[in-house]
């Protein structure tokens, strides 16, 4: 809704932005009778949403096909970025997080912390150019693109999503990392732990058993807040490693005033978002038999 | 044991003869914070940082060795690596990089703090208006923080930028507006918190206006979370502003902007020509890892 009446916002005419500044008005106004942008906003929004409860999202402007032909390869290629990026910085966040946790306080706890909060602080695209300048041009190790050449096995768009995928992990270690020392530090000071601690356990088995699954439930909370970002929010990266994503797909639209383009992909990165939250839900109801038990006595 | 700093401040400011008790209470809260700041490393060395970039936002201009927007005879030795002639090298235009990084800081710090401020103060009369009447309003506003943080910030600004035109105006108009329902909620829970206070009951039966409560009474004790966020918000703001003029919807050339900048570069990284991206790139890095670092050392100093 709200992306809807932003987008009408954006001045000028789509008739004059598909056909350039030349064309004759006549021409103009008779492409906008055809797309029909010359309806009232409430004509067009109600249409556009009768469309995708049938699950029609409508016909790009400015590339001139369904837009649900170019948003689906979009969204797999963005998931497959998130997938790889994820797949990487949950463990090893994970891991830092709890190792922070254990020594709170010290040396090993301050120089995590701060390292990812600043990791995470330093926008991806300044590490997207660092990362090229260190892997790609001076190590010359990782190709500088993200789209690997068409029909090329696993492993080869692997090599070619790591860079990207890197910058993603360094954005996203900090948020991570800090939720699951968080969550470790109140696990740590729980009375299950001591109880743990007093009966004569010993210590990597009240760690691995009693803290680590209760210091894990809000780091998945947190993953899942980042879906969002990480389907969406990646047009820099995309950009610069010329991806084709929904990033750079919205990025476009917008630039180009293709309405329904970029509403179906800003409702998609919304939807994939919603999905998530969902997800970690019933996770979290999964991983924590408090909740589980609550809701079925209710 | 006090120290003799602490001996010289009591000197000078003699506690007086019958001082109302609350008052004096917060002033030895506030003083005990700035003394967890001063003894604060994370916090010296952000404010240290930050002190450089605004000392170059402010003075750079009359201090670098070369203008920064470039003279067409610059066109002759463009594209220089570093040297002691021009330390961060020469950009396509010949322009001296490290006189552009310098200066660069301007704009980015201009418009991040401008932005940040007017989202708090938006935020914070909305939090302490939400906060206090509780109800409705509350609630829709509640609904719209859930819906802002749906969707990335950046898809956010690039369709508002977009639709409004691109220019520093614009980019502080949208992150302030984007900001104030985030910075709200915290001022909420802390309004939430101070409501049920016996101070604001009293003022409450001293028939005291609506207003007068919120913004006399429960604000001068809300500030602390204000702070925090807002230097919290600040880093934000910088790293969204970075992005965005990144992607071309900030300030426009010729500026030297840093994200214009890298923006402006990094196509011809490949062929080798690291400096006029990497200068910038790290002045970006070291600026929201300062602002970051003052934010870390606020949060413990006002959480004790």
């Amino acid at each position: 809704m709200i992306l809807f009446a932003a987008a009408q916002l954006l001045p000028g005419d789509v008739g004059r932005a598909i056909l350039g500044p030349f064309a004759a008005q006549e021409a103009v106004d008779q492409l906008n009778e055809e797309l029909g942008t010359n309806r009232s906003i409430i004509v067009q929004y109600g249409d556009w949403i009768g469309g995708v409860l049938q699950g029609d999202l409508g016909e790009s402007y400015a590339f001139n096909r369904p837009v649900g032909d170019i948003l689906w390869p979009a969204l797999r290629n963005s998931a497959k970025l998130a997938l790889l990026a994820l797949l990487v910085v949950v463990p090893v966040a994970v891991v830092g997080g709890v190792a922070a946790a254990l020594k709170e306080g010290r040396a090993r706890d301050r120089i995590i912390s701060l390292g990812g909060l600043s990791a995470t602080a330093i926008p991806e695209f300044v590490w997207a150019v660092l990362g090229i300048m260190v892997f790609g041009l001076w190590l010359d190790v990782l190709p500088v693109t993200a789209q690997a050449p068409p029909g090329s096995d696993f492993l080869t768009q692997v090599k070619y999503l790591l860079l990207p995928a890197l910058c993603l992990v360094f954005v996203l270690f900090g948020y991570i990392a800090r939720m699951a020392r968080a969550g470790t530090v109140e696990a740590l000071d729980a009375d299950y732990t001591r109880t743990a601690v007093l009966k004569g356990l010993p210590r990597r088995t009240v760690i691995r058993r009693h803290v680590l699954r209760n210091s894990l439930l809000p780091t998945i909370a947190v993953v899942a807040t980042q879906v969002g970002y990480l389907f969406g929010g990646l047009v820099a990266i995309e950009l610069i490693f010329n991806y084709n994503g929904i990033g750079q797909l919205i990025y476009r639209a917008a630039q180009r005033q293709d309405f329904p383009l970029l509403l179906s992909a800003s409702l998609v990165v919304g939807v994939v978002y919603l999905v998530a939250t969902l997800i970690a839900d019933v996770l979290y109801s999964l991983l924590n038999p408090r909740i589980r038990l609550a809701s079925s006595e209710s | 044991m006090s120290t003799p700093e602490e001996q010289l401040v009591l000197a000078e400011h003699p506690v007086p003869e019958a001082p109302p008790e609350k008052r004096d209470e917060a002033r030895l809260a506030r003083r005990e914070r700035l003394r967890l700041l001063a003894r604060s490393k994370t916090f010296l060395v952000g404010a240290f940082l930050l002190g450089v970039f605004a000392f170059c936002a402010i003075l750079g201009p009359a201090v670098v060795p070369y203008d920064p927007f470039g003279a067409p005879a610059d066109l002759l030795d463009k594209l220089q690596p570093p040297s002691t002639e021009h330390f961060f090298g020469t950009d396509q235009l010949g322009r001296d990089v490290f006189s552009r990084v310098v200066v660069g800081a301007r704009d980015i710090l201009a418009v991040s703090l401008a932005a940040t401020l007017l989202g708090a103060v938006l935020g914070t009369a909305l939090g302490l208006v939400t906060g206090y009447f509780r109800g409705v309003v509350d609630e829709v506003l509640m609904r719209i923080v859930d819906a802002f943080l749906a969707i990335p910030l950046v898809i956010l600004a690039t369709v508002a930028l977009v639709a409004l035109g691109p220019s520093k105006g614009t980019l502080i108009v949208v992150i302030g507006i984007v900001f104030a329902p985030i910075i709200a909620r915290t001022v909420r829970a802390a309004v939430l918190s101070e409501r049920g206070l016996e101070y604001v009951e009293a003022a409450r039966l001293r028939n005291e206006r609506a207003p007068y409560i919120m913004f006399a009474e429960i604000l001068p004790n809300v500030t602390a979370p204000i702070v925090v966020e807002f230097t919290v918000r600040l880093g934000y703001a910088i790293f969204a502003i970075a992005t965005l003029t990144f992607l071309g919807f900030g300030v426009q050339p010729p500026s030297p902007d840093w994200g214009l900048q890298i923006k402006e570069n990094y196509v011809i990284l490949n062929s080798g020509y690291w400096w006029p991206t990497l200068f910038p790139a790290l002045a970006i890095a070291t600026l929201v890892v300062g602002v970051n670092l003052i934010a870390d050392g606020l949060t413990h100093a006002f959480e004790q």
